[in-house]
């Protein structure tokens, strides 16, 4: 873990427990994850128990405990989507990356999640790799997705 | 840039702004929100831009990226004013063709404009669209004419003009009275009257006070919040800062979904952009009051659009609600006094402040006034935001606006009100919407989440599915709630899965009323709407899945099979192909069969199975059974 990035994202805040929610956004954001060893620096700066700190995190889906994959697909679980289909999308994506919702893959590609609605409900099922959006997605697109991550070697 | 200092200033410049237009023979207007983007918009307007530049035609022609345009369906689209011709879904490739045809011959390319579902009829005027034409877009209609990280577009439609009349020629009481007059009701679910909200507020004394957007938006199938933050931010901040100077507040919050992320930046530019300008900070507009707005990011709560759990949440904390009263007019965030509305709510401020309160007072029904904006979505054919003056038809809604159900299907019902919100049978369709009609209907008017159903839609499952969103994001403060949600899903789930037993129905009104009762917040009292509604205008279809075990939408997966019709399959191997499970068997050009015990029922065969030849069908009650044993026999092994 870099400490450096650390230190400059507890520092640029200030010192009030009201900023916990906005440094953990920039940990995750920065690491994919929240590191235990960011939670013990927080704790210090902020004067807020660690404890606290862990039920605050816990509590919001934004914040993860683990590190992601390198590709977070994404699929949506609103209202709309799940009157067009959306439950069998997961299954099948579940299926064929063999992972449950909230797991990584083995290889570390993908980390499968499903969020409760991202406002796009014309277009659904909607599946969102990191920040790119596939709509009206049925079961013969998710190998082409799929397939697209994978083959790219960044 | 410099600070407007005074109320002159704002019409000068307004002035200003409308003459230094350059001179454009047509403005072209994108739509690009997070929808538009996402069906592709980005790449049309690259071409556009590319293609005229090519062809040296920049300062002829404008392009304008606007916000969401509400037709969702038809995305990515444009509109060429002054005509007001629509175009819609649209690949970088027609962008030459509308270029050469349209902006310099004025001529209509057919294949691009709208056709109606129904009759066929082609409609190239935006204006005549059906979709459009029985809408009244008070909030909405600016979407089409603000790029919105241009403050000068919202203020050359008079923005900003409702807060200096109320700076420098209304008192807070004056200002609040307008807003009581107006019958303006919260948009964000309960429906408490804005201004009188405001009015406790203002009684407070106290140093400090606060005023809140909740745009936390956390009700699925409801978008309309992220289309005004993403398309006209302005003018929810016009709202809260003529809220801000009404109640004495001098420090504003946006609390924005996380998953909102263009949304969050619009907002954040509009922000600065008011700064700048003099709209927000100290002295704004030259008169002594100050007030500053801040964004902050929701991290995936659905109860933190709770207004007390929203106070906790930006208060660093976890994000539980609390008892009320006390009320955050009384006592909110840091325990000052706060005033917290919904997007929608703050964006019909500013009109209901420059066009007077009879004008607004004069829109809508006896109980509810002005406009509210929909999310029309599911099975329904014109999928997309429509705003409607209160008190218009289900019917009209679902019909004339929405075209109606896809594919020519039966209607079943809509849900509106999201997970504390209901479902309207078919019977209900003349019911006219208001906070009232749609509360004695047993369902909430909520934020504004309409989704249309169909006759393949099970109501045991869409009951199942609110549930298990309940019980997911149940904060786990009261035990009803948290234990409550979580048995009502075990029950639906076990209907669903063939295992219900007599007596259910009794247990789950039972515990319905347990959880409502026993719970701090909404989000308890409420879970269990979604059930109850089903129960009273769909109890056959609860009877028939406990008592036959069987799923007349042909949904529940545990009580349908799929099968391969034997008169229908042309033996072309798609669906064999397609099964993850090689559950099919068979040769080409030879009868092709579903093995029942291997097939996880994930409905790969029947999404293959060529439209034209459609052999895959789903089967449920006596009639799955029968299948199944005439089948199970002559199984091939593989
Ligand atoms: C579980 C739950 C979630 C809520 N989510 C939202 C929301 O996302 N947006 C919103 O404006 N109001 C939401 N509300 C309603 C707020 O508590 C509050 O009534 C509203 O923000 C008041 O604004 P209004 O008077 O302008 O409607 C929610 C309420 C509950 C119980």
């Amino acid at each position: 873990m870099n400490n450096e990035k650390l230190e400059k994202i507890i520092d640029s805040s200030r010192t009030d427990q009201k900023e916990l929610i906005h440094i953990l956004h920039d940990v995750q954001s920065e690491y994919g994850y929240i590191p235990p060893e960011a939670v013990t620096a927080i704790s210090r700066r902020l004067k807020v128990s660690e404890s606290e700190i862990f039920g605050v995190l816990t509590f919001y889906n934004a914040f993860s405990l683990t590190p992601k994959g390198e590709h977070v697909m994404t699929v949506c679980m609103g209202t709309a989507c799940h009157v067009r289909g959306g439950p069998q999308i997961v299954e099948d994506i579940e299926r064929k990356l063999d992972v449950k919702v909230g797991e990584t893959t083995a290889d570390n590609k993908f980390t499968l999640e499903t969020v409760n609605c991202i406002g796009c409900c014309a277009i659904g099922p909607v599946v969102v790799v990191d920040e790119k959006y596939y709509s009206n997605i049925t079961l013969n697109k998710i190998d082409p997705i799929i397939n697209e991550y994978k083959e790219d070697k960044s | 840039m410099e600070k407007i200092s005074h109320p002159n200033q704002l019409l000068e410049w307004k002035s200003d702004v409308i003459a230094n237009r350059p001179p454009y023979v047509k403005t072209i207007v994108i739509s690009s929100g997070t929808c538009g983007q996402a069906s592709g918009s980005l790449p049309v307007i690259e071409a556009l831009e590319q293609e005229l530049l090519k062809r040296n035609l920049k300062n002829k022609f404008e392009v304008k990226i606007t916000g969401c345009h509400g037709f969702c369906e038809m995305e990515p689209n444009l509109i060429i004013y002054p005509d007001g011709i629509f175009y819609k879904k649209l690949k970088p490739k027609d962008v030459p063709k509308i270029v050469e045809e349209t902006l310099l011959n004025n001529k209509i390319i057919p294949s691009l404009v709208f056709e109606e579902a129904r009759t066929k009829e082609r409609i190239y005027e935006q204006e005549e669209i059906p979709f459009y034409k029985k809408q009244k877009r008070l909030l909405t209609e600016n979407n089409f004419k603000i790029d919105p990280t241009k403050i000068e577009d919202y203020v050359a439609l008079d923005g900003y003009q409702a807060l200096s009349k109320v700076l420098f020629n209304m008192t807070s009481e004056e200002v609040i009275e307008d807003i009581i007059s107006s019958g303006l009701r919260g948009r964000g679910g309960a429906g408490f009257p804005a201004g009188k909200k405001w009015e406790i507020c203002y009684r407070e004394e106290s140093q400090e006070k606060y005023i809140i957007c909740n745009a936390d938006e956390g009700d699925p199938g409801a978008y309309m919040d992220r289309s005004l933050l993403e398309g006209n931010p302005h003018s929810v901040i016009e709202g809260m800062t003529i809220g801000a100077y009404a109640i004495g507040a001098s420090e504003g919050f946006i609390y924005v979904r996380g998953e909102y992320p263009l949304a969050v930046r619009h907002v954040t530019n509009a922000i600065n952009q008011a700064r700048e300008k003099g709209f927000l900070g100290t002295s704004i507009m030259g008169s002594e009051f100050q007030f500053d707005i801040q964004v902050i990011e929701g991290a995936g709560a659905f109860v933190s659009g709770e207004e007390t759990s929203l106070m906790a949440s930006i208060e660093g904390r976890r994000a539980f609600p609390r008892q009320r009263p006390p009320y955050p007019a009384q006592k909110g965030l840091w325990d000052k006094p706060t005033n917290i509305n919904n997007v929608e709510t703050w964006a019909n401020i500013a009109p209901i402040i420059r066009n007077g309160a009879e004008w607004y007072a004069g829109i809508g029904t006896k109980g509810s006034k002005g406009t509210k904006i929909f999310s029309l979505v599911g099975k329904i054919n014109n999928t997309g935001l429509v705003e409607v003056p209160m008190g218009i038809t289900l019917k009209e809604i679902i019909y004339d606006i929405g075209g109606g159900i896809k594919d020519n299907k039966k209607f079943k019902a809509v849900q509106t009100g999201g997970p504390s919100g209901g479902c309207i049978p078919a019977e209900k369709l003349n019911l006219p919407i208001d906070y009232d009609t749609l509360a004695k209907a047993g369902s909430i008017m909520g934020s504004g989440g309409m989704i249309v159903m169909d006759e393949s839609t099970c109501m045991v499952d869409i009951a199942k599915y609110f549930l298990t969103f309940t019980q997911e994001e149940s904060c786990g403060k009261c035990v009803p709630c948290r234990i409550g949600t979580r048995q009502l899903f075990e029950i639906l789930n076990r209907i669903t899965q063939g295992r219900g037993e007599e007596g259910d129905i009794k247990k789950l009104k039972s515990l319905a009323k347990t959880v409502s009762s026993g719970s701090l917040c909404a989000l308890g009292q409420t879970a269990p709407n979604p059930i109850l509604t089903t129960l009273k205008y769909f109890l056959e279809e609860y009877e028939i899945h406990i008592k036959e075990k069987s799923c007349p939408a042909l949904v529940c997966k545990d009580l349908i099979i799929y099968y391969i019709e034997p008169k229908k399959c042309v033996g072309c191997l798609l669906c064999l192909k397609s099964c993850p499970v090689d559950a099919i068997s068979g040769e080409r050009k030879k009868l092709h069969v579903i093995d029942h015990d291997l097939c996880i029922k994930c409905g790969a065969c029947l999404e293959v199975c060529p439209p034209k030849v459609s052999a895959v069908s789903k089967y449920t009650g006596t009639k799955k059974e029968k299948l199944m044993k005439k089948t199970s026999p002559k199984r091939v092994k593989k």
